[in-house]
């Protein structure tokens, strides 16, 4: 409209219009500022609870970790600071710890967050019948072992609520990771009130009442989940993020498309090896690689019906392995080459390595030349042995490479590949000589890795190995409450397996993320665990 | 007629049962579990969750209690997405699955007949080339290969599609995922439609009907292409039942929520409940659009009727 035609209308009308005008642009400069700031994430995978305490997967813990806020949490570097607990002390036995609550700590539907509330959800996450997967990390707390068991009821958990605000947790032995694993999300408290009155569906938009920075408000499985900011949270005026969509795509092509046409900010479906180099010319800083608490290593079956029961095959194999024409060649995408079962980036600081790491490749080979030969193997009498994988380009690849630099040796190398889930269970079976093996950690410390080789536990029972003097070792290390008398032990710890050649460990882990340039506070962290009350976007 | 389809669905439910008996049990055969994974679990854990699921009672007891459960509507929990039952995954996916398959096969059908018709009269000419060509390069090319294609090209460079998302349904999600899972098809039914035109065309009640002086048009519409698409109906039975329940490809590339990939996730993840219940599923789609197709024979050949 021209100022002709505004002319010809008459004055009234004209007056009301250009009134309505100059709302409107009042409006809009008003509503641009204020505008819903939304983030769109790619989680990688669907969800198949966001049940705190049944959850297993990162992608889970992802979104639970927004919504329920444990007492001890975690800043945009991974590094532990007080959640919903505003402090906590362990007694000088430690043995006793006591978590003080929040006074301003607030489920959303306006209700305190109180002790009770915590020592009813630990009661419930030890309850053999919500079948927990990582129960075992609360098992020091007094009584633990035996509530999961069935065999103790949950009443007699070592935890009481000393009034609204104090949380007492007794355990049976000091345990020097104890606070990671309340940094866990399946260790949050849960709302007392609604789980009583719902029952199961009480983790449904709409059922929910939540304790962290984000309320759940839609879950269309296999499309999208909606977040959107709780109001009730205590420090909801530093949350920038109005509203967090989370779209559960599995293909890297799928998302990375959908992340060059700007549909998403955030991505975390891995990076295919293959293109890496191609996507980081194109990417630039939204592609963001970091180092992961997670090791690739190979299990060796060490039982005596095994070939690699023989400690020299065990040795030779690692000796040959070239580690750097794995990460450098095959890779490429800056995974660190290892010589050790603990990742380096593992907080704690453990040392430790395979005496080969500081030889050059011409002895390492000729050593292990030597050792096969005392073995009573060699180029003329070959060593047959049989290599599982699970289904994964970069798994073929690498078993590929191995059974070439091996040869030498006169190893000759039959190939197994089988999906995910035949993969493990062969292993579980023990049914395997040399075993692809991934392990990335639950919780940020060495024993979490160490102590899965000690007897009993997960590696130990697949692979059969035994060592009385490094379980003790390991338990000691987990009962040390000074920090260095700790690492020492660890260290030896992990000395002592790597000098039994317990395993062929290949490479640490690296995390890859797509984020783009407009998000802020996202930070690179060991455990791939990134809240949302720390980012923010440019509109 | 009522009786015929009261007597089919009567037939059906024996198939059924063998199908759900056996994938119940060749599921179980398959080495490892639903809660197989890179750690083992501590014994206790294990025990809970064998437990919570009632894998730890004896195979055929199992077997009696999911059949009991099956028989009042309940297909179980799944034992991956634990907050959701198996009668949820497939009540929310299916709708999806539904239209984009149903779409699929009506822009199959819509382009795939007349193709295969304009074939079979310009038969042997450079039309008739031309679109088998074009047919046997859709048969050809996988659609994981056309769609991720179509996807970088319309989506990425050119920007007119969104590449991927369901956004409840909206045309513009729904434009590439159909076009990638019709493909095929329309070459499929191209291919057939003109084999059996060319076939009718040569039949004696054509040439009676041109012998009467009937001219070519009415020849075809009237008496030729209601025959000829025979085949291709008796293929649209198992097809528009496989179209619906979704592709695993389409979904995966997309980024859909239908229920195509709980046929494969589930297997993978050993998610037993969530296995069957599509297998059950599908099973009773098969027969119904076998159905449904045997019931459509009638009015399109005048020698089939199903009287009492």
């Amino acid at each position: 409209m021209t100022d002709t035609t505004l002319s010809r209308l008459p004055a009234c009308r004209r007056h009301r219009l250009l009134k309505r005008i100059a709302l409107a642009t009042l409006l809009l400069s008003l509503a641009v500022p204020g505008m819903a700031a939304t983030l769109r994430i790619d989680n990688s995978a669907e969800p198949g609870t966001l049940d705190p305490q049944k959850t297993s997967g990162v992608w889970e813990a992802r979104i639970v970790r927004e919504l329920f806020e444990t007492l001890v949490s975690q800043d945009p570097e991974g590094e532990q600071v007080p959640g919903l607990a505003s402090h906590w002390q362990l007694s000088d036995d430690g043995l006793t710890w006591t978590f003080t609550l929040r006074d301003d700590a607030r489920w959303s539907d306006g209700q305190p967050v109180t002790a009770s509330d915590a020592v009813f959800s630990l009661r419930r996450l030890l309850s053999p019948e919500i079948a927990a997967h990582n129960a075992n990390l609360y098992y020091p707390i007094q009584n633990a072992r035996a509530v999961n068991a069935g065999k103790a009821n949950p009443a007699t958990l070592g935890v009481h609520a000393v009034d609204d605000h104090h949380l007492e947790i007794r355990l049976e032995r000091p345990t020097a990771w104890f606070l990671q694993a309340m940094a866990m999300p399946e260790a949050a408290p849960l709302p007392e009130h609604v789980l009583e009155a719902d029952g199961e569906r009480w983790v449904m938009p709409g059922h929910t009442v939540v304790s962290g920075p984000f309320t759940l408000s839609e879950w269309s499985p296999q499309d999208h989940i909606t977040l959107d900011k709780n109001e009730h949270y205590y420090d909801a005026g530093e949350v920038a993020l109005d509203e967090v969509i989370l779209y559960p795509l599995e293909e890297s092509a799928a998302a990375l498309n959908r992340f060059r046409t700007g549909a998403l900010d955030i991505s975390y479906t891995s990076v295919p090896g293959g293109r890496f180099e191609k996507l980081r010319q194109e990417l630039g800083n939204a592609l963001r690689v970091s180092p992961l608490v997670a090791e690739y290593f190979y299990m060796f079956n060490v039982r005596p019906d095994s070939p690699l029961s023989d400690i020299r095959i065990r040795e030779a194999l690692n000796l040959a392995t070239r580690r750097e024409v794995i990460t450098e060649q095959l890779l490429g995408m800056g995974q660190t080459p290892s010589y050790w079962l603990v990742p380096r980036v593992t907080s704690g600081g453990t040392q430790g390595e395979l005496p080969m790491a500081q030889m050059s490749m011409n002895e390492r080979m000729a050593r292990a030349r030597e050792l096969m030969k005392a073995a009573g193997f060699g180029p003329n009498h070959p060593l047959g042995l049989t290599l599982r994988y699970n289904t994964l380009e970069d798994h073929k690849k690498i078993a590929v490479a191995l059974a070439a630099m091996w040869q030498p040796l006169g190893v000759e190398v039959s190939l197994i590949n089988t999906e995910a889930i035949s993969h493990y269970a062969a292993i579980r079976e023990g049914d395997f000589q040399l075993a692809r093996y991934g392990m990335s950690a639950t919780l940020n410390d060495p024993y979490d890795f160490l102590g899965s080789y000690t007897t009993g536990s997960s590696a130990a029972r697949s692979s059969g190995y035994h060592d009385d003097t490094y379980d003790r070792l390991v338990e000691q290390s987990s009962e040390a409450i000074d920090p260095s008398a700790r690492v020492e032990l660890l260290t030896r710890a992990q000395q002592r397996l790597l000098d039994d050649y317990a395993l062929l460990p290949l490479y640490d882990y690296v995390n890859t993320a797509l984020v783009s340039e407009r998000v802020h506070g996202w930070e690179s962290s060991p455990m791939d665990v990134h809240p949302l009350r720390y980012i923010s976007i440019e509109e | 007629m009522l009786s015929y389809i009261a007597k089919r669905l009567a037939m059906a439910i024996p198939t059924l049962l063998i199908v759900i008996t056996a994938s119940f049990f060749l599921m179980r055969v398959a080495p490892g579990g639903p809660f197989d994974g890179e750690r083992q679990l501590p014994p206790e854990i294990e025990a809970n969750l064998m437990a919570a699921y009632h894998l730890d009672e004896p195979l055929p007891m199992q077997y009696l209690r999911y059949m009991g459960n099956l028989f009042q509507g309940d297909f179980g929990p799944s034992f991956k997405y634990k907050d959701f039952s198996v009668t949820d995954l497939i009540a929310q996916g299916f709708p999806v699955s539904l239209e984009l398959g149903g779409l699929a096969i009506a822009l199959a059908l819509l382009l795939g007949i007349p193709m295969g018709v304009m074939a079979a009269l310009k038969r042997n000419s450079t039309v008739d080339y031309l679109l088998m060509g074009t047919a046997l390069g859709g048969i050809a090319v996988p659609n994981f290969v056309i769609a991720p294609l179509m996807a970088l090209f319309f989506g990425v460079i050119l920007g007119w599609l969104p590449v991927g998302g369901w956004n409840g349904g909206a045309l513009p999600n729904l434009v590439l995922p159909v076009v990638a899972l019709a493909i095929q098809q329309i070459a499929y039914i191209a291919r057939m439609m003109r084999a059996s035109m060319i076939e009718v065309l040569g039949s004696h009640f054509i040439r009676t009907a041109r012998a009467k002086g009937l001219n070519e048009r009415q020849v075809i519409w009237r008496h030729a292409l209601r025959p000829a698409m025979l085949p291709v109906l008796s293929y649209l039975g198992p097809a528009i039942a496989g179209i619906i329940t979704g592709s695993v490809v389409i979904e995966q590339i997309f980024g859909l929520p239908g229920i195509g990939r709980y046929f494969v996730q589930g297997a993978l993840n050993r998610d037993y409940t969530l296995v069957m219940g599509t297998v059950v599923f599908y099973g009773v789609l098969i027969v119904l659009m076998n159905l449904i197709v045997d019931l459509l024979y009638s009015l399109f050949d005048p020698q089939i009727r199903y009287d009492d």
